[in-house]
This record gives C-alpha cells, sequence and structure tokens, in this order.
C-alpha cells in the first residue's frame, strides 16, 4: 500500500511530463475518432512526419536558445534565405547539389555567427536583434531571388525533403522490411539505455523512479515506436528527413543533458551571473548558440525547399512561431533554465497532429489559429500553476 | 485597558506534511519592542505571515487579539486596515519611482484619480523627516543605498498610521552605521508609540533594543524573556535557539602557515558607472599557505569591490596593480584565467551570484570543476553523482539525494553547496565573500570548521565580513578596509573589535600624524 503512495507521489512530482503524454495521446484518440480512422492511416502518419518535420528540426534548436534565456524570431525568415541560396547555387550558378547543401549550412552558419556577434558581443538582446533579422533576411531572400520562385530542383535534393529509404522488399510484401529493421533497432537501443541508465542510477543510490512507471514508460515507449515503424513500412517505408530528424534528436538531446557545451547553456539559463562568476565563458558560449540556430534553420530551409521543390521568396512565414509555441508547449521555462529536446519534439507533434487533423476534419484556418493560441495559453499556463502549487510554502 | 497590544494564542499552522508552528503563543505589550529570533526555518517568518494575513484566517489554528479585539486577517490588505504593517527583508520598493512615489504605492495622494503632487511631496517629507532621512522626496529610490531604502520602507508604514510595525531582518542587508541609525528609529519609533516586533539573527542589536524576546525552536514557542528584569547574555538566548550550549562559537583551530600563496600588489579600482570614482586605493594583501586572513570592512567600503576586481575583473573599470601567485606575476583578468591560476571566489550573495537554483545540487557542484568529469567535451553522469554525493556527506548538506533542487535548500546548506562547488575545482586560495550571511548559529559553526580544514589542507583563506566577533574568532590575521584603503594588517590575538572598528571608521595616517 505505501508503495503505490509513494509511487503516486512521485507521479505527481512527474505532472507536467505525464502531463505532455497524456495530452499527446488524447489528442490522437480525438482526432482518430473524429476523423473516422483516417489520423492513424499509414499515408497520413507518413505525412505528419514529412510536413512537420522542418518545425520539429527548427523545434530542436529553438529549445537551446530558449534554454539560455534568448529567443530566436529569425528563423522562418532564415528558412526562406537558405531556401532561396540553395535554389541560386543550384539553378543559376550550376553547383553540384551536395555542394550546395554543404554551401547552405555553411551559409545558416555565417547568418548564427552575425546574429551571435550583435547578441552575445555587442549585448544587445536576442529579440531586438533576431526581430530585425527576421526583417533583413527576408529581404536578403527577395533580392536573391529577386521577387521570383525557383523551381525545379534536381531529384537528388528533393530526396532530402520527400524522399523514402529504398524498398528492400522490391516493392512486393505489405511491409517494408527495412523499415521494421530499423524500428527494431530503435527500440532495443531504447530499452537497453533505459535500463542501462537505471541500472547505473541504482547503483549510486539516486534511482527514484518507481519500478512499475519504469516499465509503463519502456512499454509504453516501444510500443509507440513499433506502431509507428509498422504504419510507415506499411506505405512506403522510412522517410529520409526521418532518418536526419531521429540523428539530431539523438544528438542534441544527448548535447544538452551530457556535454559540457549543454551544461553551460543550462547554467547561462538557470543564472547567468552565477555562471559567469563560475569561470563559464557565457559569450562565447551564447555567440555558439546562435551559430548552432542558424545551421539548424539552414537544414530546415534545405528541407522546406527539398519538399516544396521551390524556393519561394515568402517561404518560412510564420515558422519562428510554430517552432516557439513547440518548445513552451513542450515545458520550457519563459525565463529560461528549463526545458528538454524531447520535449521539444512532443511539443512539436501536438502542434502537427493539431495541424493535420484540423485539416483533415475542415476547419478553417480561422478557428485553427484559434484552437492553436488556446492550446498554448492551456500548456504554459498548467506549467505556471503546477510551479506555484508545488512552491506554495 | 490591558497593556498588551497584540496576543496571539495558541497558533498552529500545517503544511503538507509539516507543522510549521505547533501552540505558539505570542504576546506583544504597547509601546514595546519585541524581538523574535529563532534558526532558519524554526517558523518565525511563518508566525509573522499568519499575523499579517499572507496566511488568511481559516487557514491556521488559534487566535489573534489586536487592541483587545478578536481579529480574522483575510489578506495583508486587511491588517494593515488595522494598523499592523510588515516590511519584509527582500524591500518592496520601486527602483524608478521617487521617495514620495514609493511611500504612497497604493495609497496615493489624490483628487478624483488625479495626484496631487504638492501633497504627495510635502507630506512625504514630513514623513522622511520623522524617519531621520534628509533626501529630497523626488529623489529616485535607485540613487539612494539600501540603509535608506529601509527607512524609506518604514516611512511608507508610518504613512499607513502603523500601529504595529513587524521588520522581517531589517539590518541584515545594512552596514554597520546604517544599522545603528535604524536601531536609534526605532527606539525613537517607540518614544512615540509604536510599537514593533523584530525578527533578527544579530543578537547584539536585540540587546541593545529590545525589551522583550521570544524564542521559537522547530515551530514550538520555547521562551520569552524580559531584557530588563533577567540578565540575559547572547550565550543564553543562543542557548535557547539552538537547544544545547555551544561550547565555544568558534571551532579550536592551530594554524600551520607556510610560504607565501598570492601577494595583490598596488591594486587600484575605479567604479564601473562612475569612471572618476577610486573605489580601491593602492591595496596591497598577501596570503601564505594554511592562513584564514580576514578582511574587515563596512558595506561600500570597498571589500567585495577587491576580491570581485580581482578575481577575474569581475567588478570595477580601469584595473590595475599586479597579482602574484607563489612569487610569480599572474594574469587574472577573465574569470577564467583566475580560476586556472587556483583562485575561488564565493559570492556574498549566494542566490543571484553563486547558484543556479533550479538547477540541482549536482550539477551545480560540478559547474566549476566540470572538466575534471569530463572527456573530450562529454560530462560523465554517474561520475558527477559520485563527486556531489562525496561532498554531501563530507559537508554535511542536508538533502535526502544530490537531485534536490538547490532552490529548495536552506541557506546554510545552499552556502555547503557553493563551497562544494568551489572545492571540486581544487583552487589554491579561497575568498569567501560573507560566507555566513543569513545562516543559523549551528550552521555557522559548521562553516567555520570547513574554513579550518581547507586551510589545513594548505590553501590560503580569505574571509570577508562585517561581524568581527566571527573574523577574531577565526582568522589568523586581518585587514581593515575603510574607503578602498587598507587601513591596518593586524595578526590575531593582537587585536579587540575596538581596534577593528577604528581602522574601518577612519584612516590611521589621521592618528599618526
Amino acid at each position: 500500500m505505501s508503495v503505490f503512495r509513494s509511487s503516486l507521489n512521485y507521479l505527481a512530482g512527474q505532472l507536467r511530463q505525464i502531463g505532455l503524454f497524456i495530452a499527446l495521446i488524447a489528442i490522437v484518440i480525438f482526432f482518430q475518432v473524429a476523423t473516422n480512422g483516417i489520423t492513424l492511416k499509414p499515408i497520413n502518419v507518413t505525412n505528419l512526419i514529412v510536413q512537420n518535420s522542418y518545425i520539429l528540426i527548427l523545434a530542436v534548436g529553438m529549445v537551446m536558445v530558449i534554454i539560455a534565456g534568448h529567443i530566436d524570431l529569425s528563423v522562418g525568415s532564415v528558412v526562406a534565405f537558405v531556401g532561396a541560396m540553395s535554389g541560386v547555387m543550384i539553378t543559376q550558378w550550376n553547383v553540384p547539389w551536395w555542394l550546395a547543401i554543404i554551401l547552405c549550412l555553411g551559409v545558416g552558419a555565417l547568418v548564427g555567427m552575425w546574429q551571435g556577434f550583435w547578441i552575445a558581443y555587442f549585448g544587445i538582446p536576442a529579440f531586438i536583434v533576431t526581430l530585425a533579422g527576421m526583417l533583413t533576411f527576408r529581404g536578403l531572400t527577395q533580392i536573391a531571388l529577386q521577387n521570383k520562385q525557383i523551381s525545379p530542383f534536381p531529384d537528388e535534393f528533393r530526396a532530402l525533403g520527400s524522399g523514402f529509404l529504398p524498398d528492400l522488399g522490391g516493392g512486393t510484401s505489405a511491409v517494408e522490411p527495412l523499415t521494421l529493421g530499423i524500428g527494431i533497432i530503435a527500440t532495443l537501443f531504447l530499452v537497453l539505455q533505459g535500463i542501462r541508465q537505471r541500472r547505473a542510477r541504482a547503483k549510486y543510490d539516486v534511482e527514484d523512479e518507481p519500478f512499475a512507471w519504469f516499465l509503463t514508460k519502456l512499454v509504453f515507449t516501444a510500443a509507440m515506436i513499433i506502431g509507428i515503424t509498422y504504419l510507415l513500412a506499411s506505405y512506403r517505408g522510412t522517410p529520409i528527413v526521418l532518418i536526419v530528424l531521429g540523428i539530431l534528436i539523438v544528438v542534441y538531446a544527448s548535447v544538452m543533458s551530457n556535454s559540457v557545451f549543454g551544461r553551460h547553456i543550462y547554467a547561462i539559463g538557470g543564472n547567468l551571473n552565477a555562471a559567469a562568476l563560475s569561470g563559464i565563458k557565457t559569450k562565447r558560449v551564447t555567440f555558439m548558440l546562435f551559430v548552432n540556430m542558424g545551421v539548424i534553420s539552414a537544414l530546415a530551409g534545405l528541407v522546406f525547399t527539398a519538399q516544396l521543390n521551390l524556393a519561394n521568396p515568402k517561404a518560412g512565414d510564420g515558422f519562428e512561431l510554430d517552432a516557439i509555441a513547440a518548445v513552451f508547449i513542450g515545458g520550457a521555462a519563459v525565463t529560461g533554465g528549463i526545458g528538454t529536446v524531447t520535449g521539444a519534439i512532443i511539443g512539436g507533434f501536438i502542434i502537427g497532429l493539431l495541424n493535420n487533423g484540423m485539416s483533415i476534419l475542415g476547419v478553417g484556418t480561422e478557428y485553427q489559429q484559434l484552437i492553436k493560441g488556446l492550446v498554448l495559453l492551456g500548456a504554459v499556463a498548467f506549467d505556471v500553476y503546477n510551479k506555484r502549487r508545488s512552491g506554495g510554502r | 485597558m490591558t497593556t498588551n497590544i497584540l496576543e496571539m494564542r495558541s497558533i498552529t499552522k500545517t503544511f503538507p506534511g509539516v507543522k510549521a508552528l505547533q501552540d505558539v503563543s505570542l504576546a506583544v505589550k504597547r509601546g514595546h519592542i519585541h524581538a523574535i529570533c529563532g534558526e532558519n526555518g524554526a517558523g518565525k517568518s511563518t508566525l509573522m505571515k499568519v499575523l499579517s494575513g499572507v496566511y488568511p484566517h481559516g487557514t491556521y489554528d488559534g487566535e489573534i487579539v489586536f487592541e483587545n479585539e478578536p481579529v480574522a486577517f483575510k489578506s495583508i490588505n486587511d491588517s494593515e486596515a488595522s494598523g499592523v504593517v510588515i516590511i519584509h527583508q527582500e524591500l518592496a520598493l520601486s527602483p524608478f519611482l521617487s521617495i514620495a512615489e514609493n511611500i504612497f504605492l497604493g495609497n496615493e495622494q489624490q483628487n478624483n484619480g488625479w495626484i496631487d503632487w504638492n501633497k504627495t511631496n510635502m507630506e512625504a517629507a514630513k514623513l522622511l523627516a520623522r524617519v531621520g532621512l534628509k533626501d529630497n522626496p523626488i529623489t529616485k529610490i535607485r540613487d539612494i543605498g539600501v540603509g535608506k531604502q529601509q527607512l524609506v520602507e518604514i516611512a511608507k508604514a508610518l504613512s499607513k498610521e502603523v500601529k504595529l510595525l513587524i521588520l522581517d531582518e531589517p539590518t541584515a542587508a545594512l552596514n554597520d552605521e546604517d544599522s545603528a541609525h535604524l536601531l536609534d528609529l526605532m527606539k525613537h519609533l517607540k518614544g512615540q508609540g509604536v510599537t514593533s516586533i523584530m525578527i533578527s539573527h544579530k543578537l547584539n542589536e536585540i540587546k541593545a533594543i529590545a525589551d522583550e524576546v521570544t524564542i521559537i525552536r522547530d515551530g514550538k514557542l520555547i521562551e520569552t524573556l524580559d531584557m530588563h528584569t533577567d540578565d540575559i547574555s547572547e550565550e543564553r538566548i543562543i542557548k535557547g535557539m539552538v537547544g544545547r550550549d555551544l561550547g565555544s562559537r568558534y571551532p579550536d583551530h592551530t594554524p600551520n602557515i607556510g610560504e607565501e600563496l598570492l601577494r595583490v600588489e598596488d591594486w587600484n579600482v575605479y567604479h564601473p558607472l562612475d569612471h572618476q570614482r577610486r573605489v580601491v586605493k593602492d591595496a596591497n594583501i598577501t596570503v601564505r599557505a594554511g592562513e584564514i586572513v580576514g578582511i574587515a570592512g563596512l558595506m561600500g567600503a570597498g571589500r567585495t569591490e577587491l576580491a570581485m576586481s580581482v578575481f577575474g575583473h569581475s567588478y570595477g573599470h580601469n584595473i590595475s596593480g599586479t597579482v602574484y601567485k607563489n612569487g610569480v606575476k599572474i594574469n587574472t583578468s577573465t574569470v577564467a584565467n583566475a580560476i586556472e591560476h587556483g583562485l575561488a571566489y564565493a559570492t556574498e550573495d549566494r542566490k543571484r551570484y553563486g547558484l543556479n537554483l533550479i538547477e540541482d545540487i549536482k550539477r551545480n557542484i560540478s559547474t566549476v570543476g566540470m572538466h575534471k568529469i569530463a572527456k573530450r567535451g562529454w560530462v560523465d553522469s554517474n561520475q558527477e553523482i559520485v563527486v556531489a554525493e562525496g561532498y554531501r556527506k563530507s559537508m554535511n548538506i542536508k538533502a535526502p539525494t544530490v537531485e534536490a533542487l538547490a532552490g529548495k535548500l536552506s541557506g546554510g546548506n545552499q552556502q555547503k553547496v557553493v563551497l562544494s562547488k568551489w572545492m571540486f575545482s581544487d583552487p589554491d586560495v579561497l575568498i569567501l565573500d560573507e560566507p555566513t550571511r543569513g545562516i543559523d548559529v549551528g550552521a555557522k559553526y559548521e562553516i567555520y570548521g570547513i574554513i579550518n580544514r581547507l586551510a589545513d589542507a594548505g590553501k590560503g583563506v580569505i574571509v570577508i565580513s562585517s561581524e568581527l566577533p566571527e573574523l577574531i574568532g577565526i582568522c589568523d590575521r586581518i585587514y581593515t578596509i575603510f574607503e578602498g584603503r587598507i587601513t591596518a594588517d593586524v595578526a590575531r590575538g593582537q587585536t579587540t573589535a575596538e581596534f577593528l572598528m577604528q581602522n574601518m571608521t577612519q584612516e590611521r595616517d589621521k592618528d599618526k600624524r
């Protein structure tokens, strides 16, 4: 009985994390019922991932910026600018597609250095610098494109946004074997990782997660991954962009939890003065953070351009808001110091599901905006309420 | 008419899982200054929050009788309307508004919604005169020192026709001069019939002005002492607070002093905003291995400015002078450089400059020495737990696990986390700025023990403090600093608090010439 009680207490402490998962599942179930099963059809799940990929990519960079206590309003314009540069390079300068990708990531780094310089070394708030960036990079996009669209792009380049891994089943099997294989390996990896971590923590006597909850979480995650891979495998297999996204998430989740750079970001966001007096090179970390954000925005720009097969002066409009919303729905604190990459990704999926589900239902854009706005407000209100309750002494 | 203005009877206040107050009764006599003391977390602030309506009537058991009437305050507005005003430790003034505007904030002198500026400023001037502040009422709050801000808070309370004034640690942030002025003012107000309750850690102040003192420990009333009839010593009060005799307030220590570790020569620092003003003047200090060196100075005398400017030029403008480590000139112009050369600086303001309060203990401890548990930029999280667990045990940090958030710890335990953080960076010289500020007596003793252990390990320790008995109790040698200049350098045992205070308030040269 007391085990049950202590488990309940533990869960109450993890309310935010659990709430996020429950919200995600509730939204899936709601749309699954409301759309008569269209939401979880293989083709729709594939679309959901592919069409949201660039917001999810942006959210990974944005959550780091927000944890450090900054914000980046320029990412939508940077997406457009990098898209434009890729179009100019490939169609006008005849740069090979692979070189264009590398050069475009370099362009993103330069954009990040430009903004990072003003924020970190000149001391202008990120809100102002990136608001200026939002305008300047939109302007540069239009100059680069001379206000015209560029299309089409070579197939190899387009694969980055809309391609799939080759079908090893030769198109004959009902479920694609390569995708299933990747899914199983990913599941095993996650399960082993979870067990290893729990063992280590138990060894050092800091484990407080009840075993039943640990097991539930593990089974649930495994079932979710297997389920998604199964659905993907019954359509066209693994989208290439999912591999890109998966690598990005794994790398940045561990950067944020276990690298010196990641720890410094949390330290700066949690207490800038204390971080500086602890010998952390706060300016350098901030600068690198924005360079990183620039490169990630460039990647999102390439994926988006490749997916639409179009470089468009209006591309990426409002992406910054979706990415920021994803981060805050994912539990990041407005004041910095708190947030996780996985949280931001789940937040991004919640936004994506709302967009996708409401579109299927034929809800007008005016109501879509209204509902997304209320969800964001509700998520942050829940956070604030929770914090007040736990700190109420 | 009874002589008691306030009676709190059998107050019990519970939070989920904790009994913060248990059957506490308090009687305050009209026109007296009543001190409340107890260790941190004993329940003093909770009791005052019950009294002032922060915890509304109904959330606690027991009754409150104010001016012979049972009262049920539902909010601070209720209690203020009755004449009970609380001034919190963290001042609640708006820095960009004037003194007068702050005094009448929420209580504006107005005509149908339009502010009457003449009346506002004139009434403010009258109130300022009562608290002995000569500044112009239109001066902005950020332009006056924290001592004067405290007086503005009191003027604000007076504007509300206060009958019972509650001051929570009123002198915690003040230097001795401002503290003395504040205590005088409290006595003066007492003469005008204002009753005060003062929460304080500073026993000498209680002894100086209080009529009664109530001691609370672990949420229970221990005793109320009459300061006039009983012959109450500081030791007597401490005994009540901690429930045991502290044989000595300072642990015994035999120093083992070696070679010179650090020498700062001809150090000059200018104010970061006012570039003409020199805040540290030709300072020279040395620390030897195994030596505990004190820096005694009033707040604003340049002690923190000296320490922070040496530590990575973290304070000041146009810094000049030389720092030698083991006789070799070193560059300490960035914090990273200073740390690399074996310096550590534990700040006087833990919450603002020392800790990441929303992060857990282990990550706070690993902040500075992270490279020791990292390989090629990746931190070994398991090793991090082992390290933090080690400090939790050796420093006696009271927390369930090293994953408890730093912000949830008490002041003493937070200070131990700060010290652990710097010890893990393995420095040769530690500068500890007010290491025991806002810490209860028991934890202070532990901190002194830690300082002694550091010295025994051959490190040089510099302790900056405004508590003279503390410096005399633990330091091997003490510098005094006044207006940015080092005015004396005396060995332990050859000095008295009076001698130090003299050198902290006037330059030695003047006596000589």
